[in-house]
């Protein structure tokens, strides 16, 4: 495994095996002897992170977390390396029908929120913390109601996030959760009628998935991994399909200052206790 | 927000990126100048949220404030901005859809004559991407004559004409209806699969290869309609004619394959279908053979065409059209040609009765026919450039099958 850079990645779509395999041609074009590893969940990614199964993990925000959290209680370093440009800022919406009476996030009291698969950070995590932060905690001042599809992928498949949505426009939820961009494409599929909604309430700007690096890792294999990364230019027809089939239009630094409302979710929820747990650090 | 950088304003009003703002966004950002922001302004409910959601889609960088009610947002355009028309190859060389290349590349794909290709699209295997190979003169009047020929068989064919003739000449029409229906089966095949192969340069080559097509999948409703009015079973399928066929659908060059089916066989057929028409017993009959026939010139009128002009700039390609013949006549030499039912059912529709004398008239008549047949073929092959001699030999080893 010295000379393969070797990344573990979640399959939470069909389309994770043409999008890897189409980074190791590439790599492989550019000298770069690139393999990847796909876990059905990111629990299981992170424990094999830890494992020393590969160099590099492809993480969600949620995983980003438990694997820095983790490192930090083995005394081990955990390093966000690189990101998408998409990664960046994005916020969340609790969104409610044009025509509901609730208006501040205080008309929530009493009533039941929609929200995405329970270890969601964009759709569960962050717009519960950004209640709790105004005084509204889940199962006390309202109902949550989870929209559980494929738990162990954090939400990549966006199809928790639809089903809020439908639950939302038929009247069995009174408020839904969903990314901003995801509250535009909803709009635009005609899922969301203009005007049939309104946003109630948007979170802080976060930041979403990145490629994780524990201490230990080979750093040189890592360095030309991302000076690649970094190289790869949307105007060039070769990786121009690769950079549409994995959403961004150029790599960025990893940043960390991007976590700190999931964090704190995490810690009010206590979200990550039972990882912890799995993890033998508790 | 404040900036000193130039700017170009939109005004949006309530128009949503929710309900197409992104379409006036997209075409403003193409307008900018090198280092220009674009200021958005607008007072759609969820503006300030779907454009930062939009542009952070697209890879713009995009600060806002609300004033008001509306929304003031400046957007500076990401370095992905426009990339895909960076590197485009317009088919056809820049010349305009009218302009047909020799050698159109595999990576224009689909893409339409005159279009312009993305950098990076893929590369497709079109066997056949020769403009020598393909192209004929009039390409275009070809197909339109095709395309207002085309006739609907529910309302040009009488198929309630009365019919008066014997049982006896029926049966020989079906007989000879169910050897056309297996040969016009061939000549579906074997245009259908080189408009696959074709390059979609040459579209007015795979417009007529598909449209041929289609007449022939008409020709085997019409044919089998007629066999069925008065029949419930049809007649001899033999070893010999499937044979012969055969080696028509297996032929995979593109000249070839013309030589055999269009020039040769198909030609063979316009003298057959005419000569039914001729003799036909009933109305029904006489309009299908001569709808058929119509149908089937054209398709002999394309493949001589487009032989005759790649033999002017080929002069490889007489030799190999000579061989081909020679090829499938040894192919065929093991085998009966055309089946005795058929040569003698076309006898007896000839006749038109059993009479010696009527049997020696249709015979004569079968004996002219083949003659027609070996002429037209020797003066088609006399267009693409063989001497009479040599035409009157080759026709001669055109399949006694005749397709």
């Amino acid at each position: 495994m010295s000379e393969t850079l070797v990344l573990g990645a979640v399959a939470y779509d069909a389309k994770v095996v043409p999008i890897w395999d189409g980074f190791q041609r590439w790599f492989a074009s550019e000298g770069l002897a690139f393999d990847y590893v796909l876990y059905s969940n990111y629990e299981r990614q992170v424990e094999q992170h830890f494992a020393g199964a590969f160099h590099v993990a492809w993480n969600s925000p949620l995983a980003w977390v438990q694997a820095q959290r983790t490192a930090a209680k083995l005394r081990r370093g955990a390093r966000a390396v690189a990101m998408r440009d998409t990664d960046r800022d994005l916020t969340s919406l609790i969104v409610v029908r044009a025509d509901s009476p609730i208006h501040s996030v205080a008309d929530l009291r009493g009533r039941t929120l929609g929200c995405g698969a329970g270890d969601s950070p964009q759709a569960t995590l962050i717009p519960l913390e950004h209640l709790a932060r105004a005084g509204l905690a889940p199962e006390r001042d309202f109902v949550v109601r989870r929209f559980d599809v494929l738990v162990g992928k954090h939400g990549d498949h966006v199809g928790g996030e639809r089903d809020a949505a439908r639950a939302l426009l038929q009247g069995e939820v009174d408020a839904a959760c969903m990314i901003d961009g995801n509250h535009l494409v909803f709009s635009n599929e005609g899922l969301l009628a203009r005007g049939a909604t309104r946003v109630l309430a948007q979170t802080e700007k976060y930041d979403h998935c990145n490629f994780t690096v524990l201490d230990g890792a080979p750093q040189a294999l890592v360095e030309r991994f991302c000076k690649l990364l970094f190289s790869m230019n949307y105007d060039d027809p070769r990786v121009r399909p690769l950079m549409d089939m994995e959403g961004l239009k150029r790599w960025c630094e990893g940043r960390t200052s991007g976590y700190a409302l999931l964090e704190s979710a995490c810690d009010r929820f206590r979200y990550l206790d039972s990882f912890f747990e799995r993890m033998k650090v508790a | 927000m404040a900036t000193a950088r130039a700017s170009t304003s939109l005004e949006l009003g309530e128009l949503g990126f929710d309900s197409g703002a992104h379409v006036l966004v997209k075409r403003a950002l193409v307008r900018l100048a090198p280092g220009e922001q674009l200021e958005l302004r607008g007072s759609a409910a969820e503006l300030g949220i779907h454009a930062a959601a939009w542009a952070r889609s697209e890879g713009h960088e995009v600060e806002f404030a609300p004033v008001g009610a509306a929304y003031v947002l400046r957007l500076t355009p990401g370095a992905a901005h426009g990339a895909r028309w960076r590197g485009v190859e317009r088919t056809g060389a820049g010349a305009g859809p009218e302009h047909v290349v020799e050698h159109p590349p595999q990576r224009w794909g689909l893409a339409a004559r005159g279009a312009a290709v993305e950098a990076g699209a893929p590369e497709f295997d079109f066997a056949h991407a020769s403009k020598l190979e393909l192209w004929a003169d009039d390409l275009g009047a070809l197909y339109r004559q095709a395309l207002a020929s085309q006739w609907d068989p529910a309302t040009a064919v009488p198929w309630n004409a009365p019919q008066e003739h014997s049982e006896e000449l029926e049966d020989a029409l079906v007989t000879v209806l169910t050897y056309l229906i297996e040969n016009e089966t061939a000549a579906l095949i074997v245009p259908a699969r080189f408009a696959a192969s074709v390059h979609p340069h040459f579209r007015e080559v795979q417009q007529l290869l598909a449209i041929q097509a289609a007449d022939e999948a008409r020709h085997i409703e019409v044919f089998t309609r007629r066999a069925t009015l008065r029949r419930s079973q049809l007649g001899l399928s033999t070893a010999g004619g499937q044979a012969s066929l055969k080696t028509l659908i297996d032929e995979p060059d593109f000249a070839l394959a013309s030589l055999l089916l269009s020039v040769l066989g198909e030609g063979s057929f316009v003298n057959l279908l005419w000569f039914l028409h001729e003799h036909a017993r009933d109305a029904c009959t006489r309009a299908v053979m001569k709808l058929t026939a119509q149908d089937e010139a054209r398709h002999v009128a394309f493949g001589v065409a487009h032989l005759a002009r790649q033999s002017r700039e080929d002069a490889s390609l007489a030799p190999r059209l000579a061989a081909a013949i020679e090829r499938r006549h040894d192919a065929l030499r093991g085998t009966a040609g055309l089946n005795a039912e058929v040569f003698d059912a076309l006898i007896v529709l000839a006749a038109g009765g059993f009479e010696p004398a009527d049997i020696a008239r249709g015979h004569q008549a079968v004996v002219e026919l083949v003659r027609q047949m070996h002429a037209g073929r020797r003066n088609r092959l006399r267009l693409l450039g063989f001497e009479a001699e040599r035409a009157e030999a080759l026709s001669a080893l055109h399949t006694r099958n005749f397709m």
